[in-house]
């Protein structure tokens, strides 16, 4: 009886040991595919409201997840306006007052322009394997796609969200589906991806819809345009001074 | 006997004058308080309803579900057509479009960068119009700290406290950032003209006052309004036909499953402010039964007293023939006299003190600095005509119950014992 419980513990410590070593390497896989040392996103945001639909387009450039600068290219009332990302802070140009304001505090975790994303969903942007532990769950298939159902958990302080749960594509390494969760379990987000492209021999979903739980509304689509990978992207870009530009 | 009874009052001032002093007091505290309560709640209710509720309010079903959000995204659109059905529909009510708002006011350095910012709650009323009465409805003029009113587009009042924290002069320009009505950022720059201080924290924590077609150009709500708050022509809310016109008003505009259909309101559904009118419709007779309650207990007593005081003359006067039933009359009917006489004097003291409180008030400004409630800084009392004759009420009432009660002693007496008793 003692020998075969000694067996199972030791059986199951093995497995764990296993799982997590495996969804360690399958999140690493995907910051593989995901992240990159530069990027210039062309991309349009789709926003319904309970009245009307808008859409939003926009250019960004980015290093790592330290510096980003997006400008937004229409509607004509966004037209002009800039975003400035230099590690944790933000700044907002708007041509229409001339002036560049820093958006800190609470503000962060509100919506952008009415989004389903916060402006703290579009600022992390630091690789999965630093900040969360992972575990696999089980395996899951999704439109036909085989998944890798992972749990992920926070390992460093201060994050948006506590744990996330994450449906990778098995032959692909990129999410399908990701959800969003509170310390409390509550769920708060939910985004489905599609449309896996393959762009400079990564896999990458140009298709993704934001669901913010908490808010009422058939959530937020964020279509990929055009992306380019590890391009030479002047340092000037990312100045407070090229915001008034 | 009704003379020979008040020449005993007067003359006999044992009987009368404790009887009347409690009496007096009685009066005077319920008139007094009467008053007081009424003003107070009355106060509270008129400040509710000129700085938020109205005495009717109009909104889309779907905004005033989420009401506490400020959704402007579910504004009343439309509103010059709707604002002109009001005013044929209702002339005996002034109607008001309103744009509540939130966001961050950002202050900017020489370089027109960042330099401080803070959380703001800002309304757009009409300021502009010549027929507008938000100015003086919302007690505008006397909340003026410095500066002065907006004449112009562009031109803001803010907080005094928001003004002082962040060492702000007159003339600055600071920059509004909110959300329009669908949803986009948008920022908007204002002159400071003036700064205002309500005296609730509720307002003047980050309160901006901006004229309503500069929010409606900010926020993108061109001909739009969050609300339409509808006041009464002489300014007092009247339930009976608030309602009446609520009822007439939902039935033309009832669209079955259009969240965007005009809804109205009656100040008593909104900021709980129906149970404070239903504390100041009833204040009088809570007060009377209050009254009648402990002061019929503090003069039952005093009978007692008086009674056992009496007691030879009781003994005397039945032993001379006269009938129990007539003492027991003549002590009800001295208790009318002295309730009456207590009444008058109390009635009298009490309205000098409403009259005072009417016309000065009381500052509880600092007391209330604290309060998140809506409420007035200066607390004043109502002398209103019940006032003159409440306190006759329970006046007389509590001091003829409280004789009635003390005198069946008189019952209680043997006529077969009465000399021994009397000592005779």
């Amino acid at each position: 009886m003692l020998k075969q419980l000694i067996l199972s513990i030791t059986v199951s410590l093995i497995f764990s040991s296993i799982s997590a070593q495996n969804a360690l390497e399958i999140m690493e896989k995907v910051d593989k595919n995901m992240s990159s040392k530069n990027r210039i996103v062309e991309s349009s945001m789709t926003i319904h409201t309970k009245r009307s639909s808008r859409t939003i387009t926009s250019k960004s450039h980015s290093v790592g997840n330290q510096k980003a600068f997006t400008e937004y290219l229409s509607p004509a009332r966004e037209q002009g306006t800039k975003m400035l990302k230099l590690e944790d802070k933000l700044w907002i140009y708007s041509p229409s007052t001339d002036r560049t304001m820093q958006i800190s505090g609470h503000m962060l975790r509100q919506s952008v322009m009415g989004s389903d994303l916060s402006y703290e969903d579009m600022m992390d942007d630091r690789k999965l394997t630093d900040i969360y532990t992972a575990k696999f769950i089980k395996n899951e298939t999704i439109d036909q796609r085989n998944t890798h159902l992972l749990e992920l958990t926070a390992k460093v302080q201060g994050l948006a969200y506590y744990s996330r749960k994450i449906w990778i594509d098995t032959e692909r390494f990129v999410p399908l589906k990701e959800e969003l969760y509170a310390k409390s379990g509550q769920l708060l987000k939910r985004t489905s991806f599609s449309e896996v492209k393959k762009i400079q021999n990564r896999w990458f979903p140009t298709k993704m819809l934001y669901k913010d739980m908490l808010k009422q509304g058939e959530g937020t689509e964020f279509n990929i345009i055009d992306m380019k990978f590890d391009q030479n992207i002047p340092e000037y870009i990312f100045t407070k001074a090229a915001l008034k530009q | 006997m009704i003379k020979f009874l008040i020449k005993g009052i007067l003359r006999d001032k044992n009987r009368s004058l404790l009887p009347i002093i409690v009496i007096s007091i009685g009066v005077a505290l319920t008139v007094f308080f009467s008053t007081w309560f009424s003003g107070v709640f009355s106060d509270m209710v008129n400040v509710n309803a000129n700085l938020s509720t109205g005495h009717v309010k109009i909104m889309t079903k779907a905004y005033a579900e989420n009401i506490t959000q400020i959704p402007n995204d579910l504004a009343l659109l439309e509103v010059d057509k709707l604002m002109a059905e009001l005013k044929q529909d209702y002339p005996q009510m002034d109607w008001a479009a309103r744009i509540q708002f939130g966001g961050l006011l950002d202050i900017p350095d020489k370089q027109g960068e960042t330099r401080a910012q803070g959380p703001a709650a800002g309304q757009a009323i009409d300021f502009f119009s010549t027929e507008s009465k938000e100015v003086k409805r919302m007690n505008i003029h006397n909340s003026l700290i410095t500066g002065k009113l907006p004449t112009k587009s562009g031109d803001a009042l803010i907080s005094h406290d928001f003004f002082k924290r962040f060492n702000l002069r007159l003339g600055d320009e600071i920059t509004l950032f909110s959300s329009t009505m669908n949803t986009s950022m948008t920022f908007y720059n204002f002159k400071i003209v003036g700064t205002l201080r309500f005296g609730m924290q509720a307002l003047d924590r980050g309160a901006i006052l901006i004229d309503l077609s500069d929010a409606q150009k900010a926020l993108d709500m061109e001909n739009a309004a969050g609300e339409i708050l509808g006041f009464f022509n002489n300014n007092t809310y009247n339930k009976e036909n608030a309602e009446k016109i609520k009822q007439a008003f939902n039935n033309k505009h009832k669209k079955i499953n259009d969240e965007f259909a005009s809804k109205m309101l009656l100040l008593s559904e909104q900021n709980g402010l129906g149970e404070y009118i239903i504390l100041s419709e009833n204040m009088s007779s809570i007060m009377i039964f209050l009254f009648i309650l402990v002061m019929s207990i503090v003069l039952w007593n005093t009978g007692l007293l008086g009674g056992l005081r009496r007691y030879n003359e009781f003994g005397i006067r039945l032993a001379m023939g006269e009938e129990k039933r007539h003492i027991y009359k003549t002590l009800i009917y001295e208790s009318v006299f002295i309730g009456f006489i207590g009444s008058i004097i109390g009635t009298m003291i009490g309205l000098a003190a409403g009259y005072y409180l009417q016309n000065h008030g009381i500052n509880l400004g600092n007391l209330m600095q604290d309060g998140g409630l809506m409420m007035p800084t200066v607390f004043r009392a109502i002398v209103k005509p019940e006032a003159y004759y409440i306190g006759f009420i329970p006046g007389l009432f509590s001091m003829v119950l409280g004789n009635a009660l003390s005198g069946i002693g008189i019952y209680k007496r043997k006529t077969a014992q009465l000399f021994k008793e009397l000592e005779v």
